[in-house]
């Protein structure tokens, strides 16, 4: 392994001098980037590793209402708040669809939003790659690219956002507080990852050093607990990343939804907000025919990358599904299989 | 305790107090207390770290390596190239016996396959070796890669597997089809998969002047020391080897790896111990893998649903340098009767390292196509697959017209079917849901697996203290060896297992055998059955001789062994111990030695197979395609079932293994550079606990007086067939969509 530096601050502020210097990268539970470091595909200088951060592992509930997490809270204890997982089951449930039970009680919130994508070109480093390389060129233009995104790609990448995480957290309008070396700001998750247009080296909006300190969700996102789910098509049950996802989240008043909120995943650079197919649903009772329009909005804009015209008619497929579940209501009880078309708790899909 | 009827056992052995016993395995406790030593585990003092350099591109020619650059990093020892490399006793490229596959060992700088070892670094550290390796940055001349089914020029291989005719015909396949009422013409494919035992191929070598010091994982300790000794120029006795643990093989660990010759070449030259383990995605390349397959599959009947011809065709692929060709169409040999049948088989040559046998190679591949078109066939006649299996069962085998030593798979279709409900089955695709609207489907096949011996010796002894001794250099892949054959080795001398030394697991006992094909337990086992009544029957003698035995004038076959004691077959009340019989005679011990062996008069009269019946439920998201199993049951007949315990877990095994090659294991190459892109194991997909559904094994009684002495016939490999299809089946009877590219992905299912 190339060697480097490794230093562990125990403040935010020490982090983020620590980081200022080129070649740092932070380093919060490791298990995307000692995976990356060990392929050869990052090679930092210097390791700033958080987990010693004081005070960046609080879930806490705001007087407004909102709630914010801090950056290394795990996967798993966020998922297993049952405060937490009573308000916003559909995060809840895109935690526990995510990696295996072993990755979760490791994994951070700050290392989940910022995960790279699994890209197998990216991670091969004899292959082209312009997120890895820039200006290199793209090997799974042509090559064996039948997950890849079919929304927001470029001729330069098209590269898909893995987590599951982001997909709820972006339809609930989560905000990222960010500190970095001209102080705190914070900006929407559904700003933090920038598509690849041109400069695919470029994941996120974060400049070299920023640290993420929390996730806040505003006191909006908890109005979404009665009816929101999350679905993820695979190809198998656990342990495997989305082929493409749905989180699905509806106000429903007077049998009519005030609001819906609606992202997919595993389809874009980014978790992928289909504000288009937000508007069809408000205003109007939650039928079958309004979920097929609201799935045809999501994806007016859909081309495949690749072999992977399947996707946007499984997109199509699953966010009427998210739909169908959400309408039907929040199950009571965390499925056995979360986000699995095989988690059902009632027989109402095929009424 | 029943007694057990043997037909060649010698009348004095009892059988049946440690055969059949449902033990647990005798070294579970060390395993899960992390005290197992696998090749890996061990540091001898000074050894030093090794890490391959692989190629990155599937064809051509090293040009530039930085030596210089690996060499100035801290703590590198020393970079093996083929411009420096301690020599060899012959040349890798010459293929001694047809068991030797040629490797790449740094004879030259040309690249046949991408992740083919290119330089190996030898350094202090694992760390220092890993970095060492990048710093070599390798420049290549690249050749464009030959990749995929449709590569270049096929042609027929002279032998396919180990040493199987390319072809085989009975009757007139053309004329069958031609006479056919119904007929059905199907392709299918099976893509490449590797082997991905959970322990990486390691080994760590020390040389002590020209003796050899080995510890690595085998599943052939002979052929692995036989190869080590002529690559290296010495003789047999100057090289040790332990394995007494494997962390999987599946038939990658037969044979000496090229990587592990490496590791032995850099201890050589480094003169020091040296360590080399592979990294996950070096496992892609060097040391085997199951090749791809396109099969043909064209099959007739008759009015009533009896097959008139089934032509059985299997296109595969071979490295560009040696010769191993996946035997996927004599699956169609064994299993249905018709009058007509052809199997063949083509191949091109890619650049990939040699495929190689993995768990049950031929079979696994050839039993998904196979299955499947037998459940296409039953379907347009119109007839229940299993009815339509029942009346094509075959009572001898259909290519050679021999009868089977045994065949209980009316009893395994039975038997399975009851305890699956299949009766309950809708002819018809797509009828079947369950309460919220997921299709059902289920589906079944036929599992197959031919009842192989090799040869094995093992040596017996009983001591003064009346306890017995055992050794055989067998293997413990994670099977149970340790477990299985101590059974064994009891009861061959009348002992319970705790007052047997059972040892194997190294080179210097007997040669046991390779374990692989199923054989193991039943070569392994006659060897040591064999030692045991060699061994009593010397007892016998010191005793029935002696006048002042009470047991003298008996004769030898006139005594039975049970519990430590010699005991007079027609007055059991007189009897005696081994300790008091090796008293009076005042020896410390005797021993003896035994064979086990094919017994080539037997095979020329029968066909010796295991059968079984799987059958699968699955349950599909009609409008995502996602696919979930949710039960299956097989009924399998292997013969004598030594311990039921280890044997259920070797079906589940192969079962779960079967429902992966339907659903879920594939290499995904890159269809430009050869390369496998998915070389680890989250993305390679195996299934995961929460994709195994319950599982239950039915073992079905099987007499088998002609395959051993014990009447074993291996369930290693047998799990994975019958169940790959029948999982196949299951998608289409949920969906209506016959899906006949594997493993079966949703797009499929989304049309
Ligand atoms: C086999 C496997 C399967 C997986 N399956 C899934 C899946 O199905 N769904 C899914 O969503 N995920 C999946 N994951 C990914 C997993 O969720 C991520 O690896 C994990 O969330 C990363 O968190 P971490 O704390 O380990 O981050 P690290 O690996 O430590 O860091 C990841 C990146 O984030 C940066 N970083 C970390 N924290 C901060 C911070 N606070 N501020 C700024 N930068 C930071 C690091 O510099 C690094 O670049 C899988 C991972 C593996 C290995
Ligand atoms: S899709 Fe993006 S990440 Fe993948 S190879 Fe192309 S540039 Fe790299």
């Amino acid at each position: 392994m190339k060697p480097f530096d490794y230093v562990r601050p125990a403040t935010v502020a020490e982090a983020v001098a620590a980081a200022a210097q080129p070649g740092a990268t932070y380093l919060a539970a490791g298990t995307n980037l000692l995976d990356l470091m060990k392929g050869g595909v990052s090679r930092p200088d210097r390791l700033v590793d958080l987990t010693h951060l004081e005070g960046l592992d609080a879930i806490e509930r705001l007087a407004d209402g909102g709630l914010r997490i801090g950056a290394l809270v795990s996967n798993a204890d966020l998922a297993h708040d049952p405060e937490f997982a009573k308000s916003y089951p559909v995060v809840a449930e895109a935690l526990l669809s995510g990696a295996s039970a072993q990755l979760r009680n490791a994994a951070t919130v700050g290392g989940n939003l910022l995960q790279r994508t699994r890209c197998a070109y990216f991670y091969d480093t004899a292959s082209r790659c312009n997120k890895r390389d820039a200006g290199s060129g793209c090997d799974a233009r042509g090559g064996e690219n039948r997950t890849h995104a079919v929304l927001g790609w470029s001729e330069n990448c098209i590269a898909t956002h893995p987590s599951d995480f982001c997909v709820p957290l972006v339809a609930l309008g989560a905000i990222v507080e960010i500190e970095g070396k001209n102080g705190r700001r914070e900006i929407a998750l559904d700003e933090l990852h920038r598509l690849p247009g041109d400069t695919p080296e470029r994941d996120s909006a974060l400049e070299h050093g920023d640290l993420i300190v929390a996730v806040r969700l505003p006191p909006a996102a908890r109005g979404f607990a009665a009816h929101a789910r999350y679905l993820k098509v695979r190809e198998r049950t656990s342990y495997a990343f989305a082929m493409v996802s749905a989180a699905a989240a509806l106000r429903i008043e007077n049998g009519k939804i005030s609001e819906a909120r609606l992202a997919l995943g595993g389809v874009a650079a980014k978790p992928w907000r289909a504000r288009a197919a937000e508007d069809v649903l408000r205003g109007v009772a939650p039928t079958a025919d309004v979920f097929q329009e609201a799935a045809w909005r999501a994806l007016t804009d859909a081309k495949p990358s690749g072999d992977n015209a399947f996707k946007i008619a499984l997109a199509r497929r699953i966010v009427v599904r998210a739909l169908t579940l959400a309408a039907a209501g929040t199950p009571a009880r965390m499925p056995a299989l979360p986000a699995s078309p095989f988690a059902s708790t009632s027989g109402a899909i095929h009424a | 305790m029943p007694e057990l009827n043997l037909t060649s056992a010698p009348a004095h052995l009892r059988h049946g107090s440690n055969i059949g016993q449902p033990l647990t395995r005798r070294d579970g406790i060390l395993k899960v207390r992390g005290q197992a030593t696998y090749a890996a585990d061990n540091h001898p003092p000074g050894m030093l770290f090794a890490v391959m350099a692989v190629s990155s591109i599937a064809r051509g020619r090293v040009t530039s390596l930085d030596v210089t650059a690996a060499k100035c990093h801290p703590g590198v020892v020393d970079v093996m190239t083929p411009d420096h490399k301690p020599p060899l006793a012959i040349d890798p490229e010459i293929k001694t016996n047809p068991f030797v596959f040629r490797m790449e060992v740094l004879q030259s700088n040309e690249v046949r396959y991408a992740n083919q070892p290119i330089a190996v670094v030898i350094a202090e550290t694992l760390e220092v070796a890993t970095e060492g390796a990048v710093l070599l940055a390798p420049r290549y001349e690249t050749l464009p890669a030959l990749v995929g089914l449709d590569a270049g020029e096929s042609f027929v291989p002279p032998v396919v597997g180990v040493g199987n005719p390319t072809e085989n015909h009975r009757g007139d396949v053309e004329a069958g089809l031609a006479l056919a009422e119904k007929h059905i013409e199907a392709v299918y494919e099976t893509p490449p998969q590797y082997h991905n035992a959970m322990e990486p191929h390691a080994i760590v070598a020390a040389w002590d002047g020209d003796s050899l010091q080995l510890d690595m994982p085998t599943q052939g300790l002979m052929l692995s020391l036989a190869r080590v000794a002529e690559l290296f120029g010495i003789a047999h006795d100057k090289i040790h080897i332990r394995s007494p643990f494997l962390g999987g093989g599946f038939g990658s660990k037969g044979f000496m790896a090229g990587p592990q010759v490496l590791g032995v070449m850099a201890a050589k030259l480094v003169r020091k111990p040296v360590k080399l383990v592979l990294r996950r995605e070096q496992m892609y390349g060097p040391v085997g893998h199951r090749a791809p397959t396109r099969q043909r599959l064209r099959i007739g009947t008759d009015g009533e649903g009896r097959l008139t011809a089934l032509d059985h065709h299997a296109r595969t692929v071979s490295s560009t340098f040696d010769d191993f060709y996946e035997p996927a169409a004599d699956a169609s040999r064994t299993l249905y009767a018709a009058p007509a049948i052809r199997t063949s088989h083509d191949a091109v040559r890619v650049n990939t390292g040699t495929p190689l046998f993995m768990r049950a190679p031929g079979e696994a591949t050839g039993s998904i196509a196979l299955e499947s078109a037998i459940d296409e066939m039953a379907w347009a006649c119109g007839i229940d697959p299993l009815a339509f299996r029942l009346k094509n069962y075959a009572e001898v085998e259909p290519m050679t017209g021999k009868p089977f030593s045994s065949k209980a798979l009316r009893a395994c279709y039975e038997q399975g079917a009851a305890r699956f409900g299949w009766s309950k089955r809708s002819l018809q695709p797509r009828r079947m849901r369950d309460d919220s609207g997921l299709l059902v489907g289920w589906g079944m096949g036929t599992a197959t697996f031919p009842a192989l011996m090799f040869q094995a010796e093992a040596r017996a002894a009983i001591r003064r203290d009346g306890r017995g001794a055992m050794e055989i250099g067998a293997h413990d892949m994670g099977q149970g060896a340790w477990t299985a054959l101590a059974q064994i080795a009891a009861d061959a001398v009348g002992l319970d297992i705790d007052r047997v030394e059972f040892k194997a697991g190294t080179s210097d006992l007997p040669d046991a055998g390779i374990a692989g094909g199923s054989a193991h337990t039943a070569t392994a086992g006659a060897a040591i059955h064999s030692a045991g009544a060699a061994v009593i029957a010397k007892l016998a003698d010191l005793a029935t001789g002696d006048e002042r035995s009470p047991l003298f004038g008996a004769g030898n076959a006139g005594v039975i062994a049970r519990d430590g004691r010699l005991i007079r077959r027609d007055d059991e009340s007189r009897s005696e111990s081994y300790a008091e019989i090796l008293a009076r005679a005042g020896v410390a011990e005797v021993e003896a030695r035994g064979t086990g062996a094919p017994n080539p008069a037997a095979m020329e009269e029968y066909a010796m197979h295991a059968h079984g019946a799987v059958f699968a439920e699955v349950k599909v998201d009609p409008e995502l395609g996602q696919i979930r199993v949710t039960r299956m049951v097989g009924a399998f007949a292997a013969g004598r079932i030594v311990n039921p315990h280890l044997v259920k877990s070797q079906l589940f095994g192969g079962m779960i293994w079967g429902m992966s090659f339907a659903l879920h294991e594939e290499a995904i190459t890159d269809r430009r550079s050869g390369r496998i892109m998915n070389a680890n194991l989250g993305e390679y997909h195996i299934p995961v606990n929460a994709d195994v559904p319950p599982l239950d094994v039915i073992t079905v009684e099987e007499h088998d007086p002609h395959v051993n002495a014990l009447g074993i016939k291996g369930v290693g490999e047998i799990g994975i067939t019958g169940s790959a299809g029948a999982v196949a089946n299951a998608v289409w009877h949920a969906t209506g969509v016959r899906v006949r590219r594997f493993p079966i992905r949703i797009e499929e299912l989304l049309k």
